[in-house]
């Protein structure tokens, strides 16, 4: 080959680990979130007046002093947006319309020319309400006792996978009945029954929520995010104010933490709303951080009642799971957490025999909504820590426990799937090893107690059957590549792993491909929402589509030029070669304008355009009765988490020496970003098992500040964290990879909740275990004085 | 509300600034200069997303007044790189692979450029308590300590 740019040295894009495609404008401060637009001096501030009870009738709001206040431009209540509004279940209205379920929750909102007067305004709103028994406790709610909350449930619209009850308060009751549990318990060796009750948690996204809504005078509405899904929104938003989806443009640019808490629609409805009534003013709302605590998504609250056997050998024979969620005001989302912890609830664990009952209840505490690997660190929170009992009571030491009975290729899981091929075997061992689970290792003090503990995880993202992808490629004239897509960059590093896939299905270097951002619903490609650690496999297929689609167009019009085949044909490192005549052509150019034909008969080619769709067809419904079925997920991320601590004896005070965590990642496209996502879950992890919990009395969020809800900071994090992955490869996933970007946090609180049984002997049961816990446990049982 | 004219230096410019009583430095620099690479994660002091250097130390500019900066040297995420060069923290963050979102980033940058300024050889536990109020929620810190102690060889 005369020209050799084909045979320059390049890196294969798949398994590289690139610098992140968005680093640069974020060390720089020039990354664009959405406070940080421009919008010029007609900007207008929205604050929201909110309901100060739990759960009472609204009996007459008065807006007038608002209205009349200057540099008040408009204010509004539920009255004027009554459609009902909801991802899973439609049980919520923008603003509560006839009564309020939770402290917090919207009752009418004031657009005005600042933040004081905005708030001024607000004050100046009228409600008069009668308060009414409130429900402030999940078991209490679904039994009969309970006052209703959503009394018109039967009227509420919802998937056919949802099962609310109408005349209670339960928004969903998700049933597992495979094998025969009441039987199976006689031929246990060893039970273990256990409770625990995993508390709300909040997000805590740094950047808080915020959209800006702006609708112009024809009534078109444009809507700026900080959104992990721009496309849901523009369907939900449109269905509730009845205006067309096309005629609501979402543009979503980077997001600052998001967690799961910007999924679906929360509080961006309430600008949009307001500036429905001052048409061509753009309406900003921004949460402060207080608001962020507590009356937007939170992770619900679980009781959960575990038990599990097993024989003399300690084979899992039998599991009992009654989990009761926390749902809290308004279950749209919630629906659907307690259906994934319900498909789920075995654990990575082959159990021929499970009975479980997982119970969505109202209640009139902040709204439980999707927060990062929903259900599943609630469910292994019980489960993992119930498990480790049971190994300890069997005689079987406990890695093994878990790697004797831990799923494996053609197991039939809990609801009747068939388990593919995974790691899960390789995740314990990498775990065991790395924290040498097999030794007993002394304290480094006579103060202190030292512990090790175990979990291992599992997780499938949790989403309708059809949530689709799709992504488009394009090419400029130097031979560069765009990637349109619809999935949201917030710092899982999404941008750069398609960025990559791109590049490798196209043949083109990683640095040649740009991604089309921030997305934007009137010219990215559609995407379901960016949560369930869906992208990777699911967008990544239709990106690779994409890729593959231009791919193909390009060697077309080069085969139809040089009158050879497309057989003969490749793109290497952006050079499209003949095998067979050996000729070469850079791609500059030729994707644009085509390609002149030999003898001038014309030309061939054009603008190349790639599209990709992609859409999971196989996922059936389950039985309501038993939850069986043949698919009930697409596929399983398998794990395991472990950690080597000491406790002070004087404080209670955790000190973690090490910390592992290896998951069966199907292929890391970029193993940089892989062990990052899995730090940075481990950590959250840990801060909720360690610090995290929303306290509430009476509906009362007590601790709505960084001062009294402590999250992880740096000093907490001071120990190595070992984080090797497995790549047992996903059959439809794009070379093989699935999703990792919430399994990380899933079983920590169970891991460290083993460690501390480990060192001390007592089961916590129930988070966060804070060194006053753990110090007045200890005393309890008298390992103190 | 009445205006108070200040006179201050921003990233090495001179910027004089019409400010109400009640507004803060944050506010200041992001509505009234534009430069918004410093963010807002709490307006109350407790997580540092919007920490800038005044007059060479770390300060959380959502509690500062902007009418109390009259005369100040103030340096924003956007001052630290040098005529196009990134400083070597920034180089060293985006090595090291310390940012995920990115919303923590800025505050970082400067709570460890000050650190680093005033002692460049920190220890770990040193690295660690620099950041103690430079909340981050996606990155476990472990890349960050990374980077500032590649920044500090
Ligand atoms: S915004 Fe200033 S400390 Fe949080
Ligand atoms: S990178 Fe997201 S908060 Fe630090």
């Amino acid at each position: 080959m005369a020209n050799a740019k084909s045979k320059e040295q390049v890196v294969n894009p798949i398994g590289a680990s690139f610098t992140r495609n968005d680093v640069y404008e974020k060390v720089t401060g020039s990354a664009v979130y959405a406070d940080d637009i421009q919008f010029g001096n007609k900007l207008l501030y929205a604050r929201a007046k909110r309901s100060p009870y739990p759960h009472a009738l609204i009996k007459k709001i008065d807006i007038s002093k608002a209205e009349a206040l200057p540099g008040v431009k408009v204010v509004v209540t539920g009255k004027d947006f009554p459609n009902r509004i909801g991802l899973y279940l439609q049980d919520k209205t923008i603003f509560a319309t006839d009564r309020v379920r939770f402290i917090g929750e919207p009752v009418a909102a004031v657009a005005a020319i600042s933040e004081e007067v905005a708030m001024k305004a607000v004050e100046l709103i009228e409600v008069e309400y009668e308060e009414l028994e409130a429900v402030f406790d999940a078991e209490f709610g679904a039994s009969d006792k309970a006052p209703l909350i959503h009394p018109d449930l039967d009227k509420y619209v919802c998937p056919n996978f949802i099962f609310p009850k109408a005349g209670t308060n339960i928004a969903n009751h998700f049933k597992i009945r495979k094998g025969d549990v009441s039987s199976a318990w006689d031929k246990c060796a060893y039970v273990v029954e256990r409770s625990f009750k995993i508390p709300h948690i909040q997000h805590v996204p740094i950047e808080t929520h915020i959209a800006i809504a702006q609708m112009d005078e024809k009534g078109k509405v444009t809507v700026w995010a900080s959104s992990q899904s721009p496309f849901a929104q523009r369907n939900l938003i449109a269905h509730a104010l009845h205006i067309s989806q096309s005629d609501l443009r979402v543009i979503a640019p980077l997001v600052g933490g998001g967690f799961g808490s910007k999924a679906g629609v929360t509080m961006e409805a309430i600008p949009v709303a307001l500036a429905t009534k001052c048409k061509g003013w753009p309406v900003k709302f921004l949460l402060t951080r207080e608001e962020e605590f507590y009356t937007n998504f939170v992770r619900q609250g679980l009781t959960i009642h575990v038990k599990v056997g097993c024989d003399k050998e300690g084979n899992l024979l039998a599991l009992k799971n009654m989990m009761y969620w926390d749902g809290g005001a308004s279950t749209e989302y919630g629906t659907n957490v307690t259906r994934a912890g319900g498909y789920s609830s075995s654990g990575p664990y082959d159990i021929p025999n499970v009975e479980t009952d997982s119970i969505c209840v109202y209640t009139n505490h902040p709204i439980g909504g999707a927060y990062r690997g929903f259900g599943m660190s609630e469910l292994h929170t019980g489960l993992d820590q119930a498990i480790d009992e049971l190994a300890e009571k069997a005689g079987v030491d406990k890695v093994t426990f878990l790697k004797k009975n831990g799923v494996a290729e053609g197991d039939v899981l809990v609801t009747g799937m068939i388990m593919h091929k995974n790691g899960i075997q390789e995740c314990i061992d990498n775990v065991a090893k790395s924290l040498k689970m097999n030794e007993k290792e002394k304290p480094s003090s006579p103060d202190r107690l030292r512990g090790k503990g175990i979990a291992a995880m599992w997780k499938a993202p949790a989403m309708p059957p059809n949530p689709g992808s799709s992504a488009w490629v394009e090419m400029s004239e130097d031979g560069n590549v765009t990637v349109g897509l619809g999935g949201q960059e917030i710092g899982q590093g999404t941008f750069t792993v398609m960025a990559q896939m791109a590049a490798a299905a196209l043949g083109v270097p990683y640095e040649k491909v740009r991604i089309a951002g921030p997305v934007d619903t009137q010219y990215s490609p559609y995407e379901w929402q960016t949560v369930a650690s869906r992208l990777t496999w699911s967008m990544g297929n239709a990106v690779v589509l994409a890729a593959k689609d231009a791919r193909r167009q390009i060697l077309e019009t080069v085969a139809e030029a040089w009158k050879e085949s497309t057989d003969d044909l490749d793109i290497i490192n952006g050079v499209v070669v003949s095998y067979k005549s050996e000729r070469e052509t850079s791609l500059e150019n030729i994707v644009i304008y085509g390609m002149p034909k030999e003898n001038n008969e014309g030309w061939t080619g054009g603008p190349i355009v790639g599209r990709g769709s992609f859409m999971p067809k196989y996922v059936t419904n389950l039985d309501a009765e038993t939850g069986q079925g043949p698919r009930a997920v697409v596929h399983y991320t398998v794990g395991c988490e472990g950690l080597d601590i000491e406790i002070d004896k004087n404080t209670g005070t955790i000190y973690v020496l090490k910390g592992a965590a290896s998951f069966d990642v199907g292929k890391a496209i970029n193993p940089a970003l892989v062990k990052a996502q899995v730090e940075g879950g481990f950590a959250q992890g840990l801060s909720s098992a360690m610090f995290e919990e929303i306290k509430l009395v009476k509906g009362v969020m007590t601790n709505p500040s960084f001062v009294d809800y402590r999250i992880a900071t740096a000093p907490d994090m001071d120990f190595p964290l070992d984080t090797p992955f497995v790549e047992v490869p996903q059959d439809d996933g794009p070379w093989g990879a699935r999703g990792v970007g919430e399994h990380p946090m899933v079983p920590t609180i169970a891991a460290l909740g083993n460690a501390i049984y480990d060192a001390t002997g007592i089961r916590l049961t129930n988070p966060p275990y804070s060194a006053e816990k753990i110090y007045l446990a200890m005393l309890d049982k008298g390992l103190v004085k | 509300m009445t205006l108070k004219t200040i006179t201050l230096t921003v990233n090495d410019l001179v910027e004089t600034v019409d400010v109400p009583q009640n507004m803060t430095l944050l506010q200041m620099i992001r509505e009234k200069l534009s430069l918004t690479g410093t963010k807002n994660g709490c307006a109350a002091g407790e997580c540092g997303a919007c920490t800038v250097l005044m007059n060479g130390e770390p300060v959380n500019s959502c509690m500062v007044l902007a009418a109390e900066c009259e005369g100040a040297n103030i340096v924003t995420v956007e001052g630290l790189a040098k005529a196009g060069k990134l400083s070597t923290l920034q180089d060293t963050i985006i090595e090291a692979g310390g940012v995920q979102c990115g919303f923590c980033t800025p505050g970082m940058l400067i709570s460890a450029t000050a650190l680093l300024k005033r002692n460049p050889n920190p220890t770990d536990s040193e690295i660690r308590s620099a950041i103690v109020g430079n909340l981050c929620r996606c990155t476990g810190y472990v890349r960050i300590v990374d980077a500032i102690k590649m920044a500090a060889k």
